[in-house]
């Protein structure tokens, strides 16, 4: 039986290396991460081509058209200054996809700085690292983010940053159990028997093994990354004018315009949740392909 | 037992004076005070009235100083005054915590009686329709945010009735003041519940696959009692650890959703003293928050052991 199963799973490694074939495969075993990959290409095409695929300006207000209903000069409508939603929600993917990717890797790279040493080097460093992470940890996402994103100023790098400090604990938790797991095993022993440096072996070997469980917890971080500009935007606390962010456009509009111009509030709210739909479905496909243990 | 606790409640102060410490200076990293705001609206620039209303509020003074003077007479029970309304900052912040709390209560009472039911069908029905159509709203929840969630629930609530379910004082009946604080606590509530479904039912697949469970199936119990007496009872407790977290998740979903339906609870409070560089109320609203997580927290780890006689901690 097991000679069968060999000779089918040598017929089927060509087709897996070319990269049609993989995608053939992953679409077929996981269709809803497909359909979650497919939602994110379509936001990044967006962001991409934005000047394509709008008829107007984002940024350029016209009297004549506020508060225009949706229709075929307007497919979702205008604004109070007679901006098209449209092209607002289309160059917003720009914010948000920049914001949730920018503080998603800046997160990532700060939390694996405090999670790496944490767990390989263990002792006094992973104390002092600990105590950081339970700080940090004991503050709401959004409060924090909140805080610093007022101390900071209004801009949308110091939004990025804002968000990217909070998401730390998590990543440094992973990164650190999994470095705890990793440092005893026998390629880390065998490394240092032929004379690797501690620091080579923790970013060469060590690191490199914890990718899995990390691709998976920045799916996730991204969609939240996400809620949080949106929420610290709907706040005013986020991205300033006249970008075209989601959630400041929900904040202009908010419970005024429910009555009056409810295709203010539909629109920019569907994009936020599309796209955030778009990274957990991926997440959560990711997380099966990636991390067989949690799979269900 | 006793040894661990007291680890614990060590670490936990310790955990909370790192907080202070953060908040405090990230307060301070602050362009422009109160007093910078208050001379550019008013459109001031006597700089003599400036370091006055500086030295009134005690801002002239080094920062250390400043931070001596906050603990000192928060573990006195002086929180300061607020800067905006010059009444003592706990006049401010005490009324509005029940409000809040009530909010916070139902939202949660909202997710565990949606979730828990939810995720074990859900689990018990693994791959049929039922089961993708209840993990995908389940997801759809989770991606929404709170506040849009809020708007859409006034807009329905135009579209019917006319009218904005509007916060009031004094509610005329017991039963406008359920709906009142209802329905922004569906709002609220809603995501919350999205992630307490998903994880029961990753916790009841997990206690499904066990042996103990194709036992009980072998000696001819019935499928409920399968599902409810046997599984349930083992998959709820990482479910009940997630109490927490869902504290925090919780906050962020008040904040924007007392926002949107306008109700004056802490969590509103929190992001106007933020935008009015408000400190005292600042730093006791975070220092407030950040004591009940992780507090709650604690309770969770002790109900947990409580829980579960397998687990002892020791130390």
């Amino acid at each position: 039986m097991s000679i069968e199963y060999d000779a089918e799973l040598a017929a089927r490694r060509p087709r897996l290396r070319r990269p049609a074939g993989r995608l053939r495969l992953f679409f077929y075993r996981h269709p809803l991460g497909a359909i979650g990959a497919l939602i994110m290409a379509l936001f990044v095409f967006a962001a991409v081509f934005a000047p394509l695929i709008t008829g107007y300006d984002a940024l350029t207000t016209d009297a004549a058209a506020s508060l225009a209903r949706p229709g075929a000069a307007h497919w979702l409508g205008c604004d109070f200054m007679g901006r098209d939603v449209y092209s607002r929600i289309v160059y917003g993917a720009r914010i948000s996809l920049a914001v949730g990717i920018g503080s998603t890797l800046l997160g990532s790279v700060l939390g694996i700085l405090v999670g790496l040493p944490s767990g390989y080097l263990g002792g006094w460093v992973d104390l002092l690292a600990q105590r950081l992470v339970d700080i940090l940890q004991a503050l709401p996402l959004l409060v924090l983010a909140l805080v610093m994103a007022a101390s900071l100023g209004p801009s949308l790098e110091n939004v990025i940053i804002a968000i990217a400090i909070p998401l730390i604990p998590y990543v440094a938790r992973v990164v650190r159990s999994n470095t705890l797991v990793l440092r005893e095993l026998p390629f880390v022993e065998a490394a240092k028997a032929v004379g690797m440096s501690e620091l080579r072996i923790a970013i060469r070997h060590v690191l490199p093994n914890t990718m899995a469980p990390l691709i998976v917890l920045a799916t996730a971080q991204l969609g939240s990354a996400i809620l949080v500009e949106a929420s610290l935007s709907f706040l005013g606390l986020g991205i300033p004018e006249p970008y075209p962010s989601w959630g400041r456009m929900l904040s202009e509009s908010a419970a005024e315009y429910v009555r009056t111009a409810p295709w203010l509030v539909i629109f920019p709210g569907i994009a936020i949740s599309l796209v955030v739909f778009g990274t957990n479905l991926l997440g959560d496909a990711l997380r099966d392909l990636l991390d067989p243990r949690l799979r269900h | 037992m006793l040894a661990y606790l007291v680890r614990r409640f060590l670490l936990m102060l310790l955990t909370l004076f790192g907080i202070s410490v953060i908040i405090f200076a990230l307060l301070r990293l602050v362009p422009g005070n109160i007093a910078d705001i208050l001379f550019d609206s008013a459109g001031l620039i006597n700089p003599a009235e400036k370091a006055q209303i500086e030295r009134e509020l005690g801002l002239d003074k080094p920062i250390p100083v400043q931070y001596a003077i906050w603990i000192g007479g928060l573990l006195h029970g002086d929180l300061g005054y607020s800067y905006v309304s010059e009444r003592p900052a706990l006049e401010e912040i005490l009324p509005r915590i029940p409000i809040t709390a009530k909010l916070a209560a139902l939202a949660l009472a909202f997710s565990i009686l949606l979730g828990v039911p939810f995720g074990v069908i859900s689990a018990v029905k693994q791959n049929t329709w039922l089961d993708y159509l209840l993990r995908v709203v389940s997801l759809s929840g989770l991606s929404m945010p709170a506040f849009w969630l809020g708007l859409l629930i006034l807009m329905v609530f135009v579209a019917q009735f006319g009218s904005i379910p509007i916060y009031s004082e004094e509610p005329k009946s017991f039963w406008d003041a359920f709906v009142m604080f209802a329905i922004p606590a569906a709002a609220v509530g809603f995501r919350s519940s999205a992630l307490i479904m998903r994880l029961t039912r990753s916790s009841m697949l997990e206690v499904l696959r066990q042996d103990y469970i194709r036992t009980a199936r072998a000696k001819g119990a019935s499928d409920s009692s399968v599902n409810y007496h046997h599984a349930l009872r083992n998959a709820i407790l990482p479910v009940v650890t997630v109490i927490g977290i869902e504290a925090a998740f919780l906050v962020g979903g008040l904040i924007v959703t007392e926002t949107v339906f306008n109700i004056p609870g802490v969590a509103r409070f929190l992001v106007e003293a933020i935008r009015w560089r408000d400190y005292p109320i600042v730093q006791n609203l975070v220092m407030f928050i950040a004591i009940i997580v992780v507090v709650v927290n604690f309770l969770v780890d002790l109900l947990y052991a409580a829980l579960d006689p397998r687990i002892k901690y020791s130390d």
